[in-house]
């Protein structure tokens, strides 16, 4: 990335935040797509594209402004510390749990090996 | 302070210790959904549509853990933000199934708080606070099986959503000591409160371990962190493991790579574990699932008031009002269930002898600390399965107190009621144990052992007034041990002269 | 006899309900011209004519047993494939769902079936419900039955709810579930000319819905007038535990109370939309639907709604990076495509299922989300948007202040060409700059037909409500809805 301000980029700066296929094939990575060289250089000026385009709110006066938290104003509820209370979101649904898996047996789900 | 020091070839070096304890809030459901939390059920029962990450599940969370984990903050004088927010932390592995953990990065629900540590039991003086940085609440992830099939893993995800909190220290700690004492200290508040059961071999408490060094008087050095130690003994192990690891490193020329360790315990040492490429851009964002949680004053209180007596706050009290040894009031405020254990006979055993606890705490105290620890521990039994209930102990020493059985008596009768269960005063009206204050009797025992023992008697005029001692002995003895002590030492020291 | 399939829920629900033909015809009308329409529309994913019957003759047997009808008994309708159903294939029009069965049922859904509607299928969508026109479903695009005046060329039916819109102004459901997160069900609405409504954030339970962005989706009926829209909001709505963004508040009985009379009332006209180079169609519906609100008595208000061109670049932060975190459950572990390459480890089978599974747009918003949240990008990129959210919301409540409900076109153009925009994600995207303001505020928004362009495609006109004030928007698209006289329909060539 383009200026590597310690503090974090800027939207001042133009142009600062702009991708290039290291960082795409990065980005590719960290999201677990596996992508070709082909696509990667297709995403970039995609990417720079919008993220360009994005950039325009770095103009807003955002001084003093809290981020949003809730859309509607309202506040979390909470449930009470019941098993199975409601079935739907209860456990005891093996069957249902494993009904759509890929692989497993014996009541698990199975990966390749993994070895740590 | 602590001294502690690692002598290097370059000089000491000092150890940097923090701790990320995770732990498990004890709540029949788990953190977002009904699902139940008992551990060890069947793989992947105790797992709700919400948990497996079905499209379109969402979160609601459960009231029982954010009241524990403010009641865990109270107990250590923390601040408690009354507005506080789930993040989510994003990564991929097999045993967390959204893709992230729903943690709290930016806005946890406990801040700053502290608590006190005592590096030697016998001295109270020896004390440490150990600050906390923060505790927030999170999910657990599920287990991965690695040994059932030639090639695959298996998912078990009947631990994935059950709640955790973590509690992160400051590095505050200097010692594989100081780390051991924290931990217990802070397993023993959690159980006190009631939060987490504490049980480590069970994964319900578990250890991050931050570990660095430098020569003292310097800034903090590179840290590693061990992750999911799990027992304090092993936490010290780690600690001094990895201390002298980084010594060496360091005196070698090399650096400390900020990176997680696996602990090794049958080889007593940590080893890399493998880093992932991008294993620290976790992403982290507000979880839009949910909406901030607001805790009002109400609920603090509640939160409040719910709070048992602490471990600090009850040996105080052990000490100042039942004016017990600060032994013995450590050691019976070390458990909850000790400290219940006790509390229960000596309100039994007040009850029985109409007396006020304080005036009967000590002989209560020794008792148990003594007595029946000892017999326990000869039987290879824990309190909780003593065959000897408080109630069935405070009789005991209430026919000790009241004089209806002596003190060697007693000892007799834990070992009946340890046998057979029976009730104490069952055994000692069965066993004839009851102590007698007929001076007539005594008197005829008495001048028995010292006609049989006329040699000692000359000995004991002669000047030697330790064999008192032995009199006392021979006449319980000829008395079955039914003798009145008090009286026996009465009536010899009257025929003694 | 008149042709069932012209009905729409509340004819239908009536003439069930006064025994003038049977639920089980309306299902089997309908399930005929879904099958004759499928091969051209490509509409639905899933057909489920077995399911719409047997609904159907549940509420025959009720009336006939003299039972209590429900809200939507005996109406058909389709339903978006984004709402989990039992037993039923949920895909969200991806191949990593292609063959996902879900054990349980959204409640949405599952309140629909309660009023007595039926299935006649799951609909085609934009994979993910991300898209615009509908181009994006790994199950082919769907055509809208819409064509401009002396062209055969392929419309879009708009989107992401483009199965929704494509089937009710076809006249093959008389209404659909959509669900809106930057313009969803609005545009697609508009482009087809049948009505549709997003409610307020958290009216409807997201319980059961394959999630895009949590913060903004919300689902909604699309029917073709608004009435129906009413009648089926009510049976949509609701507070459901199980989400905890849910609104714990009663479901208003938004058609008893329909109302067009808007004497006392004030509309406000937001001076930002009215952008350069604005479409002169949509400019003249705009206009007309002004002087309409007045005639049925409003007073008309120019209000500034000062943030309004922020409003899209946030949402293409915000609804990424929420996108990227919700779609990482895909990953081929417990059910869904799996594409495990000779030898892979477990990551590389995620990366391997998840680019065999998602489509390129889908691929596009995760990549966005996953950068913008990405370590030293995430406050000026992700922070930045929500506090703008914040400036956007709070423009919306200052309007309030004066204003009951805001007026504004709901698209800037009527439907493209299908093919015409996918080159240019950028300038898709920009289709739904009216939309979005409305959801990044989470206020309830309506879009009605109005008029048709000069090639004779509908346009659609916004209504825009306070939090909660669902009524006040079905109220002032019920008055421009008696006033447009809107009767145009596609000419049937499929």
């Amino acid at each position: 990335m383009a200026g590597g301000n310690p503090a974090g980029p800027s939207f001042k700066r133009k142009n600062a935040m702009s991708v290039d296929t290291a960082t795409v094939a990065r980005i590719a990575s960290l999201a677990r797509i596996k992508v070709t060289e082909e696509e990667i250089a297709a995403m970039v000026p995609e990417l720079n594209g919008i993220l360009a385009w994005v950039e325009q709110l770095g103009e807003v006066n955002v001084e003093g402004i809290a981020p949003m938290t809730a859309v509607i104003p309202n506040k979390q509820r909470l449930r009470e510390d019941i098993v199975n209370a409601d079935p739907l979101t209860g456990g005891d649904v093996q069957d249902k749990v494993l009904s759509n898996a890929p692989a497993g047996e014996h009541g698990f789900f199975g990966v390749p090996k993994v070895i740590e | 302070m602590s001294d502690y020091r690692i002598q290097g070839a370059t000089g000491e070096w000092e150890v940097v210790i923090g701790l990320e304890v995770h732990a498990q809030i004890s709540t029949q459901a788990k953190l977002f959904s009904g699902a139940a939390t008992a551990f060890g059920a069947e793989p992947n029962t105790q797992v709700s549509l919400v948990d497996a990450a079905m499209p379109g599940m969402l979160p609601v969370p459960n009231m029982e853990c954010i009241r524990q984990a403010v009641r865990t903050g109270l107990a250590i004088n923390a601040q408690i933000n009354k507005w506080s927010r789930f993040d989510r932390k994003n990564y991929f592995y097999a045993d967390l199934p959204q893709g992230y953990q729903i943690s709290q990065l930016y806005h946890p629900i406990v801040g700053e708080g502290a608590i006190e540590v005592q590096l030697d039991d016998k001295n109270p003086e020896s004390t440490k606070t150990i600050g906390i940085e923060r505790i927030h609440v999170e999910q657990d992830a599920g287990k991965l099986m690695h040994d059932q099939h030639p090639t695959m893993s298996y998912v078990d995800l009947n631990r994935s959503g059950v709640a955790l909190m973590e509690i992160v220290s400051r590095p505050d700690m200097r010692s594989p000591a100081e780390a051991g004492a924290y931990l217990s200290k802070l397993r023993t508040i959690l159980r006190y409160v009631g939060s987490c059961d504490g049980n480590m071999d069970q994964g319900s408490m578990r250890a991050d371990v931050n570990v660095s060094v430098r020569k003292p008087g310097e800034p903090f050095g590179t840290r590693t962190e061990t992750k999911n130690v799990n027992s304090v003994r092993f936490v010290m192990a780690v600690v001094e493991q990895e201390a002298k690891r980084q010594v060496a490193v360091l005196e070698d020329g090399g650096k400390i790579v900020q990176e997680t360790r696996l602990y090794d315990p049958d080889r007593n040492e940590t080893r890399s574990m493998r880093s992932k490429e991008d294993a620290h851009d976790y992403r982290y964002f507000p979880d839009p699932d949910l909406l901030p949680v607001e805790l009002d004053d109400a609920f603090l209180e509640e939160c409040r008031a719910s709070l048992p007596e602490l471990p600090d706050a009850k040996r105080h009290r052990y000490e100042s009002v039942l004016g017990l040894s600060a032994y013995n009031a450590g050691v019976l405020t070390a458990e909850v269930e000790t400290s219940r254990w006790f509390e229960a006979l000596l309100a039994e055993s007040a009850a029985k002898q109409g007396k006020p606890e304080s005036e009967v705490a000590k002989q209560a105290a020794n008792w148990l600390t003594s007595e029946l620890f000892g017999a326990l521990n000869k039987l290879g039994k824990g309190l909780a399965e003593s065959p000897v209930s408080p109630e069935a102990g405070g009789e005991l020493l209430a026919l000790v107190g009241k004089g209806t059985i002596s003190g060697s008596a007693a000892k007799q009768v834990l070992e009946k009621m340890l046998e057979t269960g029976d009730a104490p005063g069952v055994i000692v009206e069965r066993e004839g144990l009851t102590q007698t204050s007929d001076t007539g009797a005594i008197e005829a025992a008495v001048d028995a052992v010292l006609a049989a023992n006329a040699d000692k008697v000359e000995q004991y005029k002669g000047g030697k007034e330790a064999l008192f001692g032995f009199f006392v002995g021979q006449t319980m003895k000829a008395m079955q041990g039914k003798g009145n002590p008090g009286l026996v030492n009465e009536v010899l020291k009257a025929k003694l002269g | 006899m008149t042709d069932l399939t012209d009905l729409g829920v509340a004819a239908i629900r009536e003439g069930v309900a006064k025994g003038e033909f049977t639920a089980v015809e309306v299902a089997g009308a309908f399930n005929a011209a879904v099958a004759a329409a499928q091969p051209a529309l490509n509409a639905f994913i899933t057909l489920t004519p077995e399911k719409a019957l047997e609904a159907a003759a549940a509420v025959d047997a009720d009336r006939a047993g003299g039972k209590a009808l429900g809200k939507m008994a005996g109406v058909p309708i389709g339903m978006k494939d984004l709402f989990a159903t039992t037993g039923t294939t949920t895909t969200a029009a991806s191949n990593i769902l292609g063959n996902f069965v879900p054990p349980y049922e959204s409640t949405v859904s599952q309140k629909l079936w309660d009023a007595g509607a039926g299935m006649l299928g799951k609909l085609n969508l934009d994979q993910f419900a991300m898209g615009s026109s509908n181009e994006t479903s790994a199950f082919g695009n769907v055509i809208s039955p819409w064509r401009r005046e002396g062209s055969d060329a392929q419309l879009a039916p708009g989107g992401s709810s483009g199965g929704s819109s494509a089937a009710v102004s076809a006249r093959i459901a008389p209404a659909a579930t959509g669900t809106d997160t930057g313009g969803s069900i609005r545009q697609p609405a508009a482009f087809t000319g049948i009505s549709g409504i997003k409610p307020t954030y958290g009216r409807c339970s997201r319980w059961g819905i394959v999630a895009f962005a949590s913060s903004l989706d919300q689902a909604g009926p699309m029917a073709r007038d608004v009435r129906d829209c009413a009648i089926m909001l009510e049976a949509m709505a609701g507070f459901d535990p199980k989400d905890s963004t849910s609104l714990d508040m009663p479901v208003p009985e938004w058609e008893a109370n329909l109302n067009a009379d808007l004497r006392g009332k004030k509309v406000g006209i937001p001076r930002e939309y009215r952008m350069d180079g604005m479409d002169a169609d949509v400019a003249r519906v705009w206009d007309e639907g002004i002087a309409w609100l007045k005639d049925a008595g409003a007073e008309i208000v120019d209000i500034n709604l000062a943030h309004t061109k922020y409003a899209l670049p946030a949402y293409y932060i915000i609804a990424p990076a929420e996108a990227s975190s919700n779609l990482a459950r895909y990953d081929g572990v417990r059910y869904g495509l799996r594409d495990l390459p000779q030898g892979a480890g477990l990551q590389d089978m995620y990366a391997a299922t998840r680019a065999a599974g998602f489509g390129a747009e889908v691929k596009r918003r995760i990549m966005i989300g996953t950068y913008v949240l990405s370590a030293g990008f995430y406050d000026a990129y992700y922070t930045q948007a929500q506090k703008v959210r914040t400036l956007i919301s709070r423009d919306f409540m200052d309007a309030f202040q004066t204003v009951d409900v805001i007026l504004a076109p709901t698209a800037p153009t009527a439907a493209f060409g299908l093919g015409e925009m996918v080159s240019d994600p950028l300038a898709m995207y920009l289709n739904d700059v009216f939309a979005v303001p409305a959801s990044l505020a989470g206020l309830p928004a309506m879009s009605v037909p109005a008029g048709l362009d000069r090639q004779g495609l509908p346009l659609g006109l916004q209504l825009i409500g306070r939090p909660f004030d669902e009524q006040g928007v079905l109220d002032a698209g019920l008055a421009i809805e008696s006033r447009a006289g809107f009767t145009a329909r596609p000419a049937k060539w499929w």
